[in-house]
């Protein structure tokens, strides 16, 4: 039996949580998966700006808050695709923080190769046309694009823990492939096995958006103590079967309706869950409550693995800026549409409006604004507008007129002091497919010790 | 009776479509979620947020529903103007759903 855990479900997730689960219980993986669809166009961003970045940062303080469980824990192994855009940057890093706190000769594995910003010219002279997959478009314009990263699956990660990796350090991978590397080398057995890789994968699905399993996100969260979330561990069987469960004494829970919210979550046919690795059905999957936060899953099978692999591409798009307010008063919403429109006709006069416009009134009911729940009275309203346009000077005009609202708008507008907001880059999404045998991996296992010389 | 009675549910972004996840809390709740829970009646709820088309895909096993609410996301998690870029909300609000009593 092999227990998987995962500690981030996403950048930003929380910081303390790695350290503390280690601390808790005894796990032969961890896994730390940071990037969402966006992500990597962020990062190589960040990259531009500084060619030494472009991996997720948080990863060096998990890094260090780490140091003393890896020296007592013989056992345990990281694997994290925080690498991001630039994986020999973030494992250069990882090993400096290492090598400060003398495990110099920890072995650090980096798998590169889903990069295909490099090689956008090549893959079209091969004939990928890169065509947005959901609306069928070809890629034309291919100087905007900013990041193109192919979703790699679990073989190079299992190859880098074979090369005697303790710490593997990716770009983009399929987020289960995070679980079913290590679950492939420890537990061995055949890539063409498709029940085995698919129940794999679903361990790696349930635990990779971290405490979403474990109780966070959930409608009970009234029930659980969440403040010291446990994060999830998969205990994997040889036939990958798994249970799922978290540290003993850590808050939320594992029970039936948290793993099954989290086995539908962010998936599209339930029939062809598709990863670099395997077509997985979770229709075939059984879920068994033991109690005691321990759930057994179990029975998914699976069909051969896609001859495509998916390409997260970004592009950019124009600008983007959001304002809030604050309207008080019983008479909130009609202050705050009136701000809202006066705001609108000053960007009209000065030649500014944003080609793309949203005024949402939160309290009012515009987080989700269905239009039979209505708008009734309340105390105080937040209006936030929202804006979109090719030009950034646009943006930045639009960003300007919020201030001026409380001295020459209605009264009872507050909440200005935040100062003005900023107009920030829109990278657009644009999923795309390339052919397998065009995008290879590349694995390099080296110690900190070496990966700083 | 509410969808809250039956199920629990949780939302998520796959570009600018949005998914939804309803999880029945028993066998005999499943079943009427199957009867009266249909793609057009979600359609038909989430109809101001621009829903193009609703699938509907059941999970017997595990007593589960998956909608995919087809260009719910004004432009998705990248380009929505919308406070919820990635349809985190819509898990909550599909519980207020008015459905027959059994």
């Amino acid at each position: 039996m092999l227990r998987i855990a995962n500690a981030a479900g996403f950048l930003g997730d929380w910081i303390d949580a790695p350290r503390r689960l280690v601390e808790r219980a005894k796990v032969d993986y961890l896994t730390l998966e940071y990037l969402a669809e966006l992500t990597l166009s962020i990062l190589a961003r960040a990259k531009e700006k500084n060619p030494q970045l472009g991996y997720a940062e948080d990863f060096l303080e998990v890094l260090h808050s780490l140091v003393a469980p890896l020296e007592q824990q013989p056992q345990l192994k990281i694997v994290t695709n925080a690498g991001g855009m630039n994986p020999l940057g973030c494992a250069a890093a990882a090993a400096k923080v290492l090598g400060e706190a003398g495990l110099d000769q920890t072995m650090i594995g980096v798998v590169t190769g889903d990069d295909l910003l490099p090689k956008i010219d090549h893959l079209r002279a091969a004939g990928c046309t890169l065509k947005n997959f959901e609306t069928g478009t070809p890629l034309v314009d291919r100087s905007q694009v900013v990041s193109a990263n192919a979703y790699l699956g679990a073989q190079p990660i299992a190859e880098a823990l074979a090369d005697g990796a303790r710490i593997v350090i990716t770009g983009r991978v399929a987020d289960a492939s995070l679980t079913v590397g290590p679950a492939m080398h420890e537990l061995g057995g055949e890539w063409d096995d498709w029940d085995r890789l698919a129940r794999f994968s679903v361990a790696g699905h349930l635990i990779e958006c971290g405490a979403q399993v474990t109780g966070g996100y959930s409608v009970d969260w009234s029930k659980y103590v969440l403040a010291d979330v446990g994060y999830p561990i998969a205990e994997i069987e040889a036939d990958g079967s798994c249970m799922i469960t978290k540290p003993t004494g850590s808050g939320g829970a594992v029970n039936r309706r948290t793993v099954v919210e989290q086995l539908v979550y962010e998936i599209g046919d339930p029939r062809h869950y598709l990863t670099p690795d395997v077509d997985c059905d979770f229709t075939t999957v059984e879920v068994e409550d033991l109690s005691g936060d321990r759930v057994r899953v179990q029975g998914a099978t699976g069909l051969p693995r896609p001859e495509t692999l998916k390409v997260s591409l970004a592009y950019r798009d124009g600008f983007f800026a959001s304002g809030q307010l604050l309207a008080f008063g019983n008479d909130g919403i009609a202050k705050a549409q009136a701000a809202s429109d006066i705001l609108r006709e000053r960007l009209r006069i000065a030649g500014c409006e944003p080609k793309h416009w949203l005024m949402e009134l939160l309290g009012g009911g515009d987080g989700c604004p269905l239009n039979h729940a209505g708008k009734s009275s309340c105390a105080e309203v937040i209006l936030r507008i929202t804006a979109r346009d090719p030009r950034r000077e646009v943006l930045e005009r639009f960003t300007r007129e919020f201030a001026p609202l409380i001295t020459s708008g209605p009264a009872g507008l507050a909440g200005y002091a935040a100062g003005r907001p900023s107009v920030r880059p829109v990278y657009a999404y644009w999923p795309t497919l390339v052919p397998r045998q065009l995008v290879p991996a590349s694995v390099d296992v080296r110690s900190a010790k070496e990966w700083l010389t | 009776m509410k969808l809250r009675d039956f199920a629990s549910a949780r939302s998520g972004d796959k570009g600018n479509h949005a998914n939804i996840g309803v999880v029945a809390n028993d066998r005999a709740g499943y079943a009427h979620l199957v009867q009266h829970l249909t793609t057009d009646v979600v359609q038909q709820y989430f109809q101001s947020l621009g829903v193009s088309r609703v699938e509907r895909f059941e999970l017997p096993k595990v007593l589960a529903l998956n909608f995919l609410l087809y260009d719910a996301l004004a432009g998705g998690a990248s380009r929505s103007l919308r406070i919820d870029t990635q349809g985190k909300l819509l898990g909550t609000a599909i519980l207020d759903l008015e459905l027959p009593a059994p």
